[in-house]
């Protein structure tokens, strides 16, 4: 079809009119029945790397917990912690775990708010992802801890010791805001699931379905009961929002309303509630391409699906690259000197190394997801999602060491320290604990929403039917807006 | 008069709503729509609006929740804190507020989100049993029409569901 528009008295444009229908998420011959079979299937028969990956991470885990053994036997001196040098690995870890858990619940309650369809496949997976990674980032308060035999002495309730939190600690607002981040996570996670455990249940046979029975709790998809679940997971997503990025906000203020240079900024809370967004959003193209291959999910983790979730990290990579230079903008024209030495010694000092190459990795890296190569062939983007996130921990890394090898006085510098390799173990074990966790999670219940992907193909092909699938997207009075061919009108 | 109840099933949502309209339309002597049961594998708010109203009531019992969640929150805190006087304050309030504001606000989402989730289960009826007539191909890519109704309107209702290419209408006696 074509159309001339009078543009100017001597000249007429010719322009050609092409439709190019809107790129689907999903493909046309998904229908309900398949994705019921699909969805069961993965819960009973994923590819062998489901075992090889499951298997190494117990093997990881295990090794973590040899680590773990030997510090509790040992001592705290193992770990190679001292003062000043207090937190090492455990709490650079402890922050990345929970930034790690940011992304799933948030996301998926920011996209079901706005009504981002594309969400559907992907959001249950990235919810419990964010469910193991604050399990696991509880583990190391625990392990910071060394003495776990005393772990009730912080606990607060009335005893003949008198120890009452300090409510106005930030580390009593962590303990409180994680814990409710856990229960509302976890809860938006199991009401979610409720629909499909309902089809687990109808389907599944002896112990599982006694499991998926219990759980289920005797859903029957009444109007009664879908009309109440819609107004409560909106109601608990509206919740979730905020609380969201209250948690990584105090989180923040562990260290912000402290007086150690390269920790007393402002721009700490959006900061780090970025920086959680980024490194969650990697994890969930990791778990992505992971699960899609696992599980044989390719009907319904697609790449236009993939490709929006990565045009939402290199958005987000570019908001904390700004957070990021800006702090180190306000605290070189600053006036605090010691802050200002702080910064030097990140960039030129014994971590300088962790330090660019966090800035490859989280700065820089991001940018090869603007090449059509990467973004389309799942085992680079699987290797730079990871990167990415190796980026993100080595961030949480030079936060927290270079502060205490230098700060404010010379004689508690200890330039240079590196942890023992018992931290290093305890580290690789909570990689090898969230990982074994999850695929668990994927193995016995469906990583994919099999109620949320039915709705998403019923609302796609409503609107086939009222516009037709091969209509043009947009009417005017004019006739048609031309639709864009492949970047040219 | 004891009831009886009767699901059809059907695969096409366009004859479930035209089943519903005729339902609606029927006249039969004491039938009423409020004894329509809707069963999906997705939420179908075009069918549910034949239905008639059904009101949710969640949000009140969260707002409830918001309400008195951060009220009893900041209650505890701040009693806790006036009742560890022994402490050296050095000058600064007992119970200063603005940090206790953040204790306060985690307070208000949690509550908010435990009563939300607990009307909830209390609006649905879960945990429940499965009851009266459940067919497993709900929960895949089927619309049932579940009805309660005299055994004496049973052969009328029964033949306006029919009407519509249902793919089965089950009885009591098929539990």
């Amino acid at each position: 079809m074509s159309h001339t528009v009078p543009s100017h008295p001597q000249m007429d444009v010719q322009i050609e009119r092409k439709f190019v229908p809107k790129q689907k998420d999903l493909g046309e011959d998904v229908n309900w029945a398949q994705i019921n079979k699909d969805v069961l299937r993965s819960l009973e028969k994923p590819r062998p790397a489901f075992w090889i990956i499951f298997f190494s991470a117990l093997a990881l885990f295990s090794f973590g917990v040899y680590c773990e053994v030997y510090q509790y036997q040992t001592g705290m001196g193992v770990s190679d912690l001292n003062n000043p040098q207090v937190w090492g690995l455990y709490i650079a870890t402890f922050i990345f775990w929970i930034g790690m858990g940011h992304s799933g619940t948030l996301l998926s309650a920011l996209l079901h708010i706005i009504h981002a369809d594309w969400r559907k496949p992907i959001y249950r997976y990235s919810e419990a992802m964010t469910t193991f990674t604050l399990m696991t980032a509880a583990l190391f308060v625990l392990v910071h801890m060394g003495r776990l035999w005393q772990f009730y002495y912080v606990v607060a309730y009335p005893n003949e010791r008198w120890v009452w939190p300090n409510f106005t600690s930030p580390l009593v607002w962590d303990a409180t805001a994680i814990g409710t981040y856990l229960t509302s996570s976890l809860l938006f996670l199991y009401m979610g699931m409720i629909p499909d455990l309902a089809i687990c249940r109808d389907n599944a046979k002896g112990a599982r379905r006694a499991l998926y029975k219990f759980l289920s709790l005797g859903w029957q998809g009444t109007d009664r009961q879908w009309g109440n679940f819609k107004v409560a997971y909106m109601t608990m997503a509206c919740f979730l929002m905020p609380l969201a990025v209250s948690v990584h906000s105090i989180v923040s203020t562990d260290f912000a309303v402290s007086q150690n240079p390269g920790w007393h900024v402002t721009s700490f809370p959006p900061y780090f509630v970025l920086g959680a967004l980024y490194s969650g959003c990697s994890g969930i193209i990791t778990l992505f391409i992971v699960l899609r291959y696992v599980f044989r999910f390719e009907a319904y983790m697609t790449q236009p699906i993939l490709n929006k979730l990565i045009k939402m990290t290199f958005a987000i990579a570019m908001v904390w690259t700004y957070l990021d230079l800006i702090e180190y903008a306000t605290t070189w024209y600053g006036s605090d000197e010691v802050a200002r030495q702080d910064l030097v010694y990140r960039a030129t000092g014994d971590y300088a190394l962790q330090f660019w190459g966090m800035i490859f990795c989280a700065m820089v890296m991001p940018f090869t997801l603007l090449i059509r190569f990467v973004r389309q062939n799942y085992v680079v983007l699987l290797i730079i999602s990871l990167i990415l996130n190796v980026g993100m921990w080595l961030e949480r890394f030079q936060i927290i060491t270079p502060t205490f090898a230098k700060s404010h006085y010379p004689w508690t510098w200890t330039a240079g320290w590196w942890p023992s390799w018992v931290q290093w173990g305890i580290v690789a074990g909570s990689f090898g604990w969230f990982t074994m966790l999850f695929m668990l999670y994927c193995k016995i219940f469906p990583s994919v929403s099999m109620y949320e992907v039915k709705e998403m193909v019923h609302e796609q092909n409503m609107h086939d039917k009222l516009h037709g699938a091969q209509a043009p997207a947009h009417q005017t009075a004019l006739g048609a807006i031309p639709e864009m061919n492949g970047g040219k009108i | 008069m004891k009831k009886t109840h009767t699901l059809a099933l059907y695969s096409d949502p366009d004859e479930a709503a035209n089943a519903l309209k005729d339902l609606k339309s029927s006249g039969i002597s004491g039938f009423r729509m409020d004894d329509v049961i809707i069963k999906s594998p997705i939420d179908h708010p075009e069918l549910s609006e034949l239905l008639g109203p059904r009101p949710v009531y969640i949000q009140w019992f969260t707002l409830l929740g918001v309400l008195l969640g951060p009220t009893t929150g900041l209650v505890l805190i701040a009693s806790a804190q006036a009742s560890f006087i022994y402490q050296v304050r050095g000058g600064r309030p007992v119970v200063p507020f603005p940090p206790d504001m953040v204790l306060t606000y985690e307070l208000f989402i949690l509550s908010g989100v435990l009563m939300t989730v607990l009307s909830t289960f209390v609006a649905m009826k879960l945990p429940g049993n499965r009851s009266p007539l459940y067919n497993a191909s709900v929960s895949e890519d089927k619309i049932g029409i579940l009805v309660k109704t005299d055994p004496a309107s049973l052969p009328q209702i029964n033949e306006i569901l029919g009407r519509h290419k249902p793919l089965e209408i089950m009885g009591d006696n098929a539990r």
